[in-house]
């Protein structure tokens, strides 16, 4: 009976494990060691790792793809403003995604499926399709920019479009759904009489806050966080429609990389450096995680 | 029920006798009552426990009492002060409460030292304070422990210690005991009363464990339905309730409807048919002729003979004869369960004060039940 249980339970395990196994760790292997050659118009457009050379095996290795990454600043700051851009879009997520959550955990039993679905709603339309729309909100005739001028608050048209802001709009409305639902499922599980006992020790509201429901949330801020801020780094479709034109998040340069220079190996090297970059992140959340399970242990 | 009994036993104590002022206090949720205009004097250093069923209202009292709940109508004072309007986080009062409500991340001495950091003291002032409260309640060892590695015990008692830290004026204690074992129970029990004559502090305890308020209590106030049935020490409250409920709910009981037939001065007669005999209980006033009445007569007053034993004609009055029916040996005392020759059953308890000399009475032996004259407690609602 216990034999067989634990045969089904690692049947079941096997599932999940054969899936990143296949669609997760074998591509990554494959662009891990395309990222490791030179270009050449072959197909494949790069360099084997095996190759004869006068009778002999040999074993090519080449890193002129990361050392190309850092003698092109465009790269550098394209990182770090792709960096940048996902920190603070993550941070407004936050502010603006923790006071929904909150409020949706603490309405009432009648009130919460319906305003969850509200939360949900916008995924029931295309992500491309909203992102459009925004274009329409912002561009200089768009609806903003016409309500403005015809309540004669400004005088001219405000660049919206094409600006960081459009981006952060942007960014911050699509991923806002991925900060809240971590957040309320872990608010929703949060003992009111805590909160009580804190009252009653003669903590005022805010100080409550601070002290007893925000580090219990601590788990749903940093899963949220990390919903948000790992897609924001890699993101293309929004800086490519909303953003600057001078400046480009990095996933529009691995895209560029790959389609319009058709340099596969540079174009892997940039993927696996956006890899190492997400890798801290992670673990830090993991670790919050951790101590968290400990408690509840 | 619309009489409350005043505790005569509190009359002419203290001039500090109402330490905490309840005045007419309700509240309403939507059309339901939950507390129904009670009033209520408490003094300082007592235990005062409210004893109630669930649905009682004695909870909602008590998170008055704390200002979780605001009164829809009628005031609370302590010490004079009137604490209407002034919100949970600056009343004289701490809560202790019946799921512990231990902050989960932080450690034990974190949590006792909560309320302290409200306060800005300083931190020196702050970490003696914690010490000397947690050597009070056995768990100056376990400082630095989080709440989920202590058992329920211990978790009881660094709640405890984090409300008490504060010196409230006032502490309340809703279900203290509930969450732990029996044996834990007795211990703790003793244990909390030792603290409290210790430190002083005024305790209000809302239970529904019977047993729990009469060892705790100092006086007991028995809820019903919202209202307050009945306030006394707990003695007054067991031997002599006000109304049948209070008599059901405390202890147990058996209860015979009756008529009066005579109000002398030897006392009150009753002839209950239920009973097939008549009561006189030496005791009881009130009560007009021909009025229904109920009897009332704690198990352990009961005495139980052999029918063979018993000498001469049977006296006309507070005896009764019947068959056993069933026996509880519980090892320290027997319950007897008597069909009476009414048909009603009847309740006796007999402490097992002999070793096994005599030979017990079995089942199905014919009894007489006999009780004497103050016993029977009359109750006419």
């Amino acid at each position: 009976m216990r034999l067989s249980q634990a045969t089904g339970r690692r049947l079941i395990a096997a599932v999940p494990t054969l899936w990143l196994l296949l669609l997760f760790l074998i591509p990554f292997l494959i662009v891990f060691r395309i990222s490791f050659s030179e270009v050449r118009l072959a197909i494949p457009p790069y360099t084997p790792l095996l190759a004869w050379h006068h009778g002999a095996l040999h074993f090519e290795v080449h890193w002129s793809a990361y050392s190309f990454l850092f003698t092109d600043p465009m790269y550098v700051s394209s990182y770090l403003y792709s960096l940048k851009v996902a920190a603070v879009s993550t941070l407004c997520c936050l502010f603006i995604g923790y006071p929904m959550a909150y409020a949706i955990a603490r309405s009432g039993p009648a009130t919460r499926p319906l305003l969850l679905m509200l939360i949900v709603l916008p995924f029931w339309t295309s992500f491309l399709l909203r992102v459009y729309a925004w274009i329409g909100l912002l561009k200089n005739n768009g609806v903003i920019n016409n309500v403005l001028l015809s309540l004669h608050l400004i005088d001219h048209p405000l660049a919206l479009l094409q600006t960081d802001f459009a981006v952060y709009i942007g960014i911050v409305y699509s991923y806002l759904p991925f900060m809240i639902l971590p957040l309320y499922a872990n608010l929703e599980k949060h003992d009111e009489t805590l909160l009580e006992a804190a009252a009653d020790l003669g903590a005022r509201p805010w100080r409550a806050f601070a002290r007893i429901t925000l580090p219990q949330s601590l788990p749903g801020i940093a899963a949220g966080s990390l919903l948000v801020f790992i897609p924001a780094v890699g993101e293309y479709v929004i800086p490519t429609l909303l953003g600057r034109p001078d400046q480009l998040m990095i996933g529009r340069v691995l895209s560029d990389e790959f389609f319009e220079n058709r340099d596969w190996p540079v174009a892997s090297a940039v993927a696996i450096l956006i890899l190492l970059l997400l890798i801290v992140p992670i673990l830090l959340f993991q670790r919050v995680e951790r101590r968290q399970l400990e408690t509840e242990a | 029920m619309s009489s409350e009994v005043p505790p005569p036993a509190a009359a002419g104590s203290a001039p500090d006798s109402a330490y905490v002022r309840i005045r007419d206090v309700s509240k309403k949720f939507g059309d339901f009552a939950a507390v129904d205009h009670v009033s209520l004097d408490i003094r300082r250093g007592e235990i005062f426990c409210l004893l109630g069923g669930s649905g009682s209202g004695k909870t909602t009292l008590l998170r008055m009492l704390a200002g979780f709940e605001a009164p829809t109508t009628g005031s609370i004072e302590i010490e004079g002060q009137d604490l209407s309007r002034v919100p949970p986080y600056e009343r004289p009062v701490n809560m202790m409460f019946q799921s512990y409500a231990l902050f989960p991340h932080m450690s034990v001495e974190k949590n006792v030292a909560f309320g302290l950091e409200q306060e800005h003291l300083g931190r020196d002032a702050i970490r003696r304070q914690v010490g000397e409260i947690l050597d009070i309640v056995k768990m100056g060892d376990f400082g630095a422990r989080k709440p989920h590695q202590l058992s329920g015990g211990q978790r009881q008692r660094v709640a405890l210690a984090r409300a008490l830290v504060k010196r409230p004026k006032l502490l309340l204690l809703d279900e203290p005991l509930a969450a732990l074992d029996k044996k834990l129970r007795e211990h703790t029990q003793f244990e909390l009363l030792n603290i409290q004559q210790r430190l002083g502090v005024t305790f209000i305890v809302v239970t529904h464990d019977q047993e729990e308020a009469m060892t705790l209590g100092t006086r007991l106030g028995v809820m019903n339905q919202g209202r307050i049935v009945q306030v006394g020490t707990p003695s007054d409250i067991y031997e002599s309730p006000a109304t049948r409920f209070v008599a059901d709910f405390i202890g147990s009981v058996n209860m015979f409807a009756g008529e009066v037939y005579a109000n002398g001065g030897e006392g009150l007669c009753i002839r209950s048919a239920d009973l097939g005999c008549t009561v006189r209980a030496e005791r009881a006033t009130g009560g007009a002729q021909g009025a229904t009445v109920w009897t009332a007569i704690r198990p352990e007053k009961i005495q139980i003979t052999r029918a063979a034993q018993a000498a001469g004609p049977p006296a006309a009055e507070n005896t009764a004869s019947g068959t056993v029916k069933e026996i509880a040996y519980m090892g320290d005392m027997s319950i007897y369960l008597v069909r009476l020759d009414s048909g009603s059953m009847v309740r006796v308890t007999l402490p097992n004060v002999l070793r096994g000399t005599e030979r017990p009475i079995a089942r199905e032996e014919r009894v007489a039940l006999s009780w004497h004259g103050s016993s029977p407690v009359v109750l006419t609602e």
